[in-house]
């Protein structure tokens, strides 16, 4: 059997524009053999959702550098369970603290991946989370 | 990240050293090397302060005059980042370098639900001529510049300038302001765009045929290779890049009727510092050569100090790491060397905290006293260009210019700049080099100390810099009674002008001005151009 590729949106919410580290897990991820979809800058929440619905991907990867994470993950859950799509994977990577990647997982965020965070550790992850979804 | 890809055999000793440009780095050099790379003291380097200028665009550098120092500040509201301008200037800071937010830099006043938790976050919030009175209340216009950190609207941050400072009792022709205003980098690298490549531009043309007769002491555009290094451009294409936008700012200018002569005095150039040693300082030298080159030989540019490429060399945050961040300390101090011995008018650092959050003012006084130190106490002032006439340096310099050229060549082929940003061939040039140097690091090709090799497993705790609600909830209802008790007739009449003059192609900046002075907010005067110009849909490079 063949597998499905993994679809995956890369987006960056908000006005912040320093996309240097999206557009490099971008690349990774598809050497990785998942199929990427890029939203650009300064997207809304529901610009992103509404991407993610036309797209029909697996996993959503928010890039955040702000600080705002906590309440940009808060936001995006909520759009998703409005829309019944809270099966699909969201992680973040960015500029998070430390002691804010348990709360980003006690939201229901699936991964969050700091600045620094291994190419492997991160394609790994996403296989192994869609793995356990698809159980 | 990484500074040069160095490959070793088993014994650890070093086989082969290739630079970020793609110059390979022999283990010696001699006469014979400069006679290889056709080295010629009078057509290469001249004395300091004799065209081309690849020693120094003054004969006595920093003997004449020490570096300036514009640390990037601003945070919170225009009263706290009015009292940090104070602390900086206190302890000998001569310049500055204004840092907005978000909301700001995108033309969103602070009370628009797009602004929500930015504001005063990453910079000073502004929204009103009240804020920039609030913010330079008692700096000295006439001997303090200001570099103004904003690009998109640009033009509405120079004209607010000169209308606080006219309030302050300071004439136009009097100050000196920088406002950073490169649009093309920030659709590079950097992200703070608002409109369509062709409006953008405009805009930037706007301020240089402005400033050309209002503003003489003002350098309206700096050239940010900075930021497309930051995004993962090598210093070749930084430097090559940086010329080519500069080419397409230079032909919009001149497509008015103004000759280059009497505008390009007007440009200068943001360049980053970390990496390598000695690729940089080649680098800086071999700029300055070729930029005075291209004014004179291609736009007949002829009086000397139009020829100068100046610049503030410095930042280097692409070079500091989260992990074991004192270190960050160490390595800015080799960053302000390379820029030093690169022969910078201005300098910044990032401080140490600057991987985490902006930094406390602990951390910014540090990145100043650093520079302090290079000019006051190791001497770095006592001759100009000191690796001149080194068989290494001047033929890494000859190698460096060739590879500018050549990245200058690639652009050329791609139809021009405006043309390569437009079909995103440079983003996608740009985001293909930053992951092959992330592969490196993670494949330890390339090495970066505490991150991996000689990483620890504790982190240390740092203070940070913390944001504070309130400022937000101050911005907003001091932006409310602005628009509550302003002369809203005069405001809007001068926005409906301003629309007009806008939609007619006419120089936008005399009527900014007005806009400003009648207390019209950033985010109405960039509406109207929002409205008029649209804004700018991203290539997609995937």
């Amino acid at each position: 059997m063949t597998q499905k590729k993994i679809r995956v949106l890369l987006a960056k919410p908000d006005l912040d524009g320093h996309d240097r580290g999206a557009k490099v897990v971008a690349l990774a991820l598809r050497d990785a053999g998942m199929e990427i979809t890029y939203t650009g800058l300064h997207n809304s929440i529901d610009q992103i959702v509404n991407a993610a619905i036309q797209e029909d991907v697996d996993v959503i990867g928010l890039s955040i550098m702000t600080g705002a994470h906590l309440s940009i993950a808060k936001t995006l859950l909520h759009r998703l369970k409005r829309e019944s799509i809270e099966d699909m994977c969201v992680i973040i990577g960015g500029v998070i603290p430390k002691q804010d990647i348990p709360k980003l997982e006690a939201l229901g965020i699936d991964g969050v991946f700091p600045g620094g965070a291994q190419f492997d550790e991160i394609t790994t992850s996403i296989k192994k989370m869609i793995a356990e979804r698809g159980e | 990240m990484g500074v040069a890809k160095y490959i070793k055999n088993e014994k650890d000793a070093i086989e082969e050293v290739i630079y970020q440009s793609g110059i390979k780095v022999k283990p010696s050099y001699g006469p014979d090397d400069l006679k290889e790379v056709g080295f010629d003291y009078e057509k290469d380097l001249a004395d300091p302060g004799q065209y081309p200028f690849t020693r120094s665009i003054h004969p006595q550098g920093y003997r004449s005059r020490a570096w300036t120092t514009r640390q990037y500040t601003g945070f919170g509201t225009p009263a706290e980042t009015n009292g940090r301008f104070k602390m900086m200037i206190a302890h000998g800071q001569n310049g500055l370098n204004v840092a907005f937010d978000l909301p700001t830099q995108m033309g969103l006043d602070s009370d628009d639900p797009k602004a929500k938790g930015e504001v005063g976050r990453v910079g000073m919030a502004v929204d009103s001529l009240k804020d920039f009175e609030i913010a330079f209340k008692d700096i000295p216009f006439d001997r303090i510049g200001a570099g103004l950190t904003i690009n998109a609207n640009a033009t509405v941050m120079l004209a607010m300038y000169q209308a606080v400072a006219k309030k302050y009792g300071y004439p136009k022709e009097k100050i000196s302001a920088t406002p950073q205003n490169d649009i093309l980098k920030e659709m590079i690298g950097r992200g703070a765009w608002i409109f369509p490549v062709e409006h953008g531009v405009r805009l930037v043309g706007d301020s240089i045929e402005y400033a050309v007769k209002e503003l003489p002491r003002c350098s309206p555009v700096s050239l940010c290779g900075y930021h497309i290094r930051e995004s993962g451009a090598t210093p070749a294409q930084e430097i090559g890049y940086s010329f080519e936008i500069a080419r397409a700012y230079i032909e919009n200018v001149v497509a008015r009727g103004l000759k280059p002569e009497e505008f390009v005095g007007g440009f200068s150039f943001n360049l980053n510092v970390y990496g390598n040693l000695w690729e940089q300082v080649a680098k800086f030298r071999a700029a300055r050569k070729l930029w005075a080159q291209m004014l004179k030989e291609e736009y007949g540019v002829t009086e000397p100090k139009k020829l100068f490429l100046r610049g503030l060399f410095g930042g280097g945050g692409s070079g500091l790491t989260k992990a074991q961040p004192e270190n960050n300390i160490i390595r800015s101090s080799y960053y302000a060397l390379a820029a030093a011995l690169g022969g910078a008018q201005t300098t910044a650092l990032c401080s140490f905290d600057e991987a985490f959050t902006i930094p406390t003012p602990r951390a910014a006084l540090l990145s100043l006293r650093t520079l302090e130190i290079l000019m006051d106490e190791v001497g770095l002032r006592d001759t100009v260009d000191p690796l001149a006439g080194s068989y290494f340096i001047e033929t890494l310099t000859k190698q460096m210019e060739a590879k500018i050229r050549e990245e200058m060549q690639k652009i050329k082929d791609l139809g021009g700049m405006i043309n390569a940003v437009s079909t995103g061939a440079i983003q996608s040039e740009v985001a293909n080099q930053a992951y092959t140097f992330e592969k490196g690091m993670q494949n330890n090709e390339l090495i970066k100390v505490g991150v991996n090799k000689y990483a620890e497993e504790e982190e240390p705790e740092v203070e940070l810099h913390e944001y504070n609600e309130t400022w937000a909830e101050d911005q907003i209802a001091s932006v409310q009674e602005v628009r509550r008790t302003r002369n809203n007739r005069d405001a809007v009449r001068c926005l409906q002008k301003l629309e007009q003059i806008t939609r007619d192609g006419l120089n936008v900046m005399p009527c900014l001005v007005e806009c400003c002075e009648a207390y019209a907010t950033v985010g109405e005067m960039t509406g109207v151009f929002r409205e008029v110009f649209g804004e700018w849909r991203e290539p997609n490079i995937f």
